[in-house]
């Protein structure tokens, strides 16, 4: 008997925009808040989206393994938050799964706490891996700087925020993608009046000054310029497999991994 | 006990059973899915596909050729002249002369068969085919005794001799009988059969080539071979005509490096699989390495994977079709490879990780390194290259493939524009409206990115007036040429060792002789070689080099792959040993010091091999340093 057997599971997915071509993809966080929640054996999977509901990519999540995604029509500019707002109300879950951040649209990052602050729910961020308890606790891994993991227990319902530590997410099969449903939402979009006059434009990495180093010989100052100067650490060569080993693990203890 | 009516009677209970156990096999292989087969067309041309394709394929061993023309052919001719001589009831003596003759031919076949089975090397298979010389020599030696007393007039022979005589025929046509059931005769009539209704009719006729992959309808409610009833009715048949003689085996990469590939046991798993409900422990060949026999199990209706054929086996292949060209029993590995892939990668998502972010590059970015598309062209830009977009029309448009974001492939380019200037050829580039041309995509079974890339590219190409493509990739060769047409896209297109020696030969390109002594070795790719024919051009283009050409062991249309074919080279399936690295002795054993190569897939795995090692130099880039401009 699966613990979370009949556990509904609400994961939140937004289109995502690939780094170099800027096409519309999965966004890589919700696909693995998504892999997280194929993950909770028996548990009712359905995804939600607000957005444009012809938009293929969306698709993509649905070719992981969920057969329903419910989209609350929206344009680039209507307010988020009210549009998933409704349809929560109706499906009920007891755990709410979202990347931590989407790619496109404001970028902020805030959705899955304002989603977590209107409902009343306690939220954990940078989520890299859950397992449901019988007592409707969930049992939570996060993932901290420098390869920690921290694990404590949280209470359902709960919204968890995948982070790049969540497992990778399994490929979308072609099949699956146009077989799954999209269920379109109706609710009346509230634009966002914040973003009234905003304007987008690409942003372009500022340039890094370089210090150019004075006096000495042009020699020195190539030098100076080129060569990397070690940030910590040890080079172990030539050592044995133990020394290394014992190396690593001392590595690990001083970081607080165990 | 020998009278003519027993013997006649013998004759039809051993049809009848034949005739129960062929209407068995009939029903198993029309369980798998329809195919459009020219029913009365595929009957006639069988004997001809028969005594010509399967023949030119066999005869690449003599010494098999030999036997079974005496084995087949004298058992043909005996139970031809049996049915005269007793179901018709002529009494002919010559006729009776003609069976003595038929069973001394076939005898002189089975002591060859017996030989080759003394001490059998790996690559057969035991079980019933370590029986098969004994039986066939009891019928002979029966048939013999009976042709003598038929030729010295005695239609009757009575007694314990009598009786001798007719046990001595009856175990032997029990072993005709037992062949639709399964015996090791079954590829006899599997294979006739498998001739008539091939998958794949065009390969007997006009090139005697069929290389491309059929299109699949993406709208299917089936996509792919799920469970061995998925696969065409005829493909079933074909898998059913091995007699698992194992050419395949001793010429595949795969096998040869250890990963779990063996392509006459995956043939053999798919019988098993659409025929019985059980496990492998019948097999008597060798295993895909690494597994042992009672691994793999499976049903007609159960998924293949993982039971039946584990996923490496799969992703082992290179799609290098040495299989397909050794096979004489003319079946389709390949085809049948790719069928479970789709199913795998469109139904499942179950392609390997690595193979899994280069299909979402590939849907990305139109390239398989998720490499900027707008970059394609920008290593190039000392060369200043003409592009479609600007001059709208070319004598030949020049495809450059993703191999154009490899820098090591660059230099076969840049060699490859030189030459193309100094034979003042017209020619002009896609640049960043080239796509990937969908071969990687469609090999790793995703069916949906190649469509998708080839009608993009199709509908770009379609904007320009052109009279050849012409291109250093094998693989884009292929897929423009063969399989760009099932989906609208018709055009000239050519390899560049085919363009560069119409240049040569015609005289616009002119070499001059090397001065490097260095002895070359061509390593042939697949989807040049065995895929397209095309094994002369590069030879003549070295030809004209004047360098000394040391031929491998195994090159033109038999050719090893170098490892980098059909996605192998991402789905890196772990063996003993890595397929460039044994390509790689063969051109060492060769004396070659040069590996001249005419495929970008091909030079950088054969670079990839530790040195020190052979130079790896594209043909391209040879004639460049001899060209006289």
């Amino acid at each position: 008997m699966d613990e979370a057997a009949g556990l509904q599971v609400v994961t939140l997915v937004s289109v995502g925009r690939h780094p170099v071509t800027g096409r519309a993809r999965r966004a890589p966080l919700d696909a693995r808040a998504v892999e997280l929640g194929l993950r909770i054996p028996g548990a009712r999977q359905v995804l939600l989206h607000a957005g444009d509901p012809g938009a293929e990519a969306l698709r993509e999540y649905l070719g992981m393994g969920v057969e329903t995604m419910h989209v609350v029509r929206c344009g680039p500019r209507d307010d988020v938050l009210p549009a998933l707002r409704a349809p929560l109300r109706t499906l009920r879950p007891s755990l709410i799964l979202t990347g931590m951040r989407a790619e496109g649209a404001e970028d902020s990052g805030m959705v899955p706490y304002l989603i977590a602050q209107s409902l009343g729910w306690p939220i954990v961020a940078q989520v890299a891996d859950v397992a449901i308890g019988r007592d409707g606790k969930a049992t939570v891994v996060q993932a901290l700087p420098r390869g920690r993991r921290r694990e404590f227990e949280v209470t359902l319902p709960c919204v968890l925020a995948a982070g790049m530590g969540a497992p990778a997410p399994r490929p979308s099969a072609y099949a699956r993608a146009w077989r799954g449903r999209m269920a379109e939402a109706s609710v009346a979009p509230v634009a966002d009046a914040r973003c009234e006059g905003w304007q987008e434009s690409l942003a372009r990495p500022r340039g890094k000054r370089l210090r150019a180093p004075r006096g000495g010989s042009a020699a020195a100052r190539q030098r100076a310029a080129t060569v990397v100067v070690a940030s910590g650490g040890a080079v172990l060569q030539p050592g044995s497999p133990q020394e290394a080993a014992r190396a690593i693990l001392e590595y690990l203890r001083r970081a607080g991994v165990r | 006990m020998t009278t003519p009516s027993n013997i006649a009677w013998l004759l039809i209970v051993t049809a009848a059973v034949a005739a129960v156990g062929a209407w068995r096999r009939w029903r198993l292989w029309r369980a798998g899915q329809p195919a459009s087969v020219d029913w009365i067309g595929g009957l006639l041309a069988m004997p001809r596909r028969y005594l010509v394709d399967v023949h030119e394929v066999v005869a690449r061993e003599p010494a098999s050729a030999r036997m079974h023309v005496h084995v087949a052919g004298g058992l043909a001719a005996i139970l031809a002249l049996l049915v005269l001589i007793y179901l018709l009831d002529l009494q002919s003596w010559w006729l009776r002369l003609a069976l003595l003759v038929a069973v001394l031919m076939m005898w002189r076949g089975l002591r060859m068969l017996v030989e080759r089975r003394r001490a059998p090397p790996a690559h057969l298979s035991r079980g019933g085919f370590q029986r098969l010389p004994d039986v066939l020599r009891l019928l002979a030696i029966g048939l013999g005794v009976l042709a003598v007393f038929l030729v010295l007039g005695n239609r009757e022979v009575g007694g314990i001799v009598g009786l001798a005589l007719f046990a001595t025929l009856a175990l032997g046509m029990a072993e005709l009988a037992v062949a639709t059931w399964g015996g090791p005769l079954k590829h006899a009539f599997a294979g006739a059969l498998h001739l008539a209704f091939h998958p794949r009719p065009e390969r007997f006729s006009g090139e005697k080539r069929s290389t491309a992959l059929k299109p699949l309808d993406l709208a299917a409610a089936r996509l792919g071979a799920e469970r061995p009833i998925d696969f065409k009715w005829n493909q079933l048949l074909g898998f059913d005509a091995c007699v698992q003689c194992g050419r395949c085996e001793q010429m595949c990469p795969a096998y040869a490096a250890g990963q779990p590939l063996n392509p006459k046991k995956l043939i053999q798993d798919l019988v098993l699989g659409f025929s019985m409900t059980g496990d492998d422990r019948r097999y008597t060949g060798s295993p895909h390495p690494g597994q042992a026999p009672g691994d793999r199990r499976g049903a007609p209706t159960a998924p293949i994977v993982p039971e039946l054929v584990a996923p490496e086996t799969l992703w082992a292949c290179t799609t290098c079709r040495a299989c397909v060209y050794e096979c004489p029993m003319m079946i389709e590995h390949v085809d049948a490879i790719l069928d479970m892939r789709r199913h795998l990668t469109l139904a499942q998502g179950a392609t390997p990780a690595k193979a899994v972010n280069v299909l979402e590059e590939l849907r990305q970015t139109d390239n398989s390194g998720g490499q900027d598309p707008k970059a394609r062209i920008d290593w190039a830009v000392d060369q200043r290259l003409r592009l479609m977009r600007d001059v709208r029309q070319a004598d030949v448009l020049l495809w450059l493939g993703d191999g154009a974001f490899d820098r090591r492939v660059q230099r076969t380019l840049r060699a490859l524009f030189k030459l193309l200037r100094a034979a003042g050829v017209d020619f002009a580039v896609l640049g960043e409206e080239e796509l990937d041309c969908g071969d990687l995509a469609r090999r790793l079974g995703d069916e949906a990115a190649f469509q998708s890339l080839a009608r993009r590219n199709l509908a770009i190409l379609g904007r320009y007036r052109f009279n050849i493509i012409v291109t250093a990739d094998p693989h884009a060769y292929h897929s423009l040429k063969n399989e760009y047409p099932a989906l609208g896209g018709h055009f000239r297109v050519m390899h560049h060792t085919g363009y560069l020696a119409g240049l040569q030969r015609q005289g616009r390109l002119k070499i001059a002789a090397s001065t490097d002594a260095r002895p070359v070795s061509y390593h042939d790719p697949c989807y040049l070689g065995r895929y397209n024919g095309e094994v002369a051009a590069p030879r003549a283009l070295l030809g004209a080099l004047g360098v000394p050409l040391k031929e491998m062991a195994r090159s033109g249309l038999r050719s090893r792959c170098c490892g980098g074919g059909g996605g192998a080279a991402i789905t890196d399936v772990p063996g003993k040993l890595r397929i460039p690295d044994m390509r790689m002795e063969d051109a060492r054993a060769a004396g070659a010091e040069i590996v001249a190569v005419a495929c970008p897939q091909c030079t950088v795995m054969l670079e990839g091999v530790i040195g020190p090692r052979p130079e790896v130099r594209d043909v391209a880039e040879l004639l460049a340093e001899a060209v006289v401009e």
